[in-house]
């Protein structure tokens, strides 16, 4: 791969309800760093139309989506932070 | 039809020149009057999912809703509307047994990513004898229902709930 990803940190947001993966993923881009690579692991089938959406509103970027089967995906988001 | 002693209509007070047009600020407001669990959990989320994308939240708390932020009252309440009374006990039960997180905990998480004002009506108060400092330190301050339209009027949205 030319750019491998690190993932610097990742959340198991498994079982927490909507709109909880959202929020961890929020909380925990907020104590990160420009660039850095943060993934959230969700259950919860309403992350998969919320997460994509807000790191577009707030101006991050959807790196991946896995799909880690059993209804959990990973969503792995890029902080940027808003010049 | 009204009668003789019915009062003549009157001219219209005059409006006062508003700063911002109707409906056009990046605002939700929610009117909570109830106070079931059903009915504050839907409000949390709504209120959580406007902070999450960027909206103000103003809640304005009446009836119902202003008794249910009384100090410590979320912990053991355990109402459910009448409507759906069939589902009270299978509500509470999925709900603690999927742990899900309660309204009160949605609202802190709420006021940690945005700006979430959270207003009781004076009418309640007063009608229930309760002072600010009765109520959950969530609740920012005791306002009257103008000071809310106020604030519902310029947002983009306004729930009742």
């Amino acid at each position: 791969m030319a750019n491998p990803v690190t993932i610097t940190r990742e959340i198991d947001a498994r079982g927490s309800h909507c709109p909880g993966p959202l929020m961890e993923l929020i909380r925990g881009l907020k104590s990160a760093q420009e660039g850095e690579v943060i993934a959230v692991i969700s259950t919860d089938p309403g992350s998969k139309t919320d997460i994509p959406i807000w790191v577009q509103k707030a101006g991050n970027e959807l790196v991946a989506v896995q799909d880690l089967g059993e209804g959990a995906a990973k969503f792995i988001v890029r902080k940027h932070v808003r010049k | 039809m009204f009668g003789p002693s019915h009062p003549a209509p009157q001219q219209p007070l005059p409006v006062p020149t508003q700063a911002i047009p109707p409906g056009t600020a990046n605002r939700l407001a929610i009117v909570l009057f109830s106070g079931t669990v059903d009915k504050l959990m839907s409000a949390s989320i709504l209120a959580t999912g406007a902070a999450a994308m960027g909206m103000d939240v103003e809640i304005f708390l009446t009836n119902w809703g202003a008794l249910a932020f009384r100090k410590g009252d979320y912990k053991t309440n355990t109402r459910v509307s009448a409507d759906y009374a069939d589902y009270h006990s299978t509500l509470l039960e999925r709900m603690a047994a999927k742990k899900v997180t309660s309204w009160m905990e949605n609202l802190e998480d709420a006021r940690e990513i945005g700006n979430v004002h959270i207003a009781a009506c004076s009418h309640t108060m007063t009608l229930f004898d309760l002072q600010l400092s009765d109520l959950e330190p969530i609740v920012d301050e005791v306002i009257g229902v103008a000071a809310f339209m106020e604030r519902a009027r310029d947002s983009a949205m306004t729930l009742f709930i």
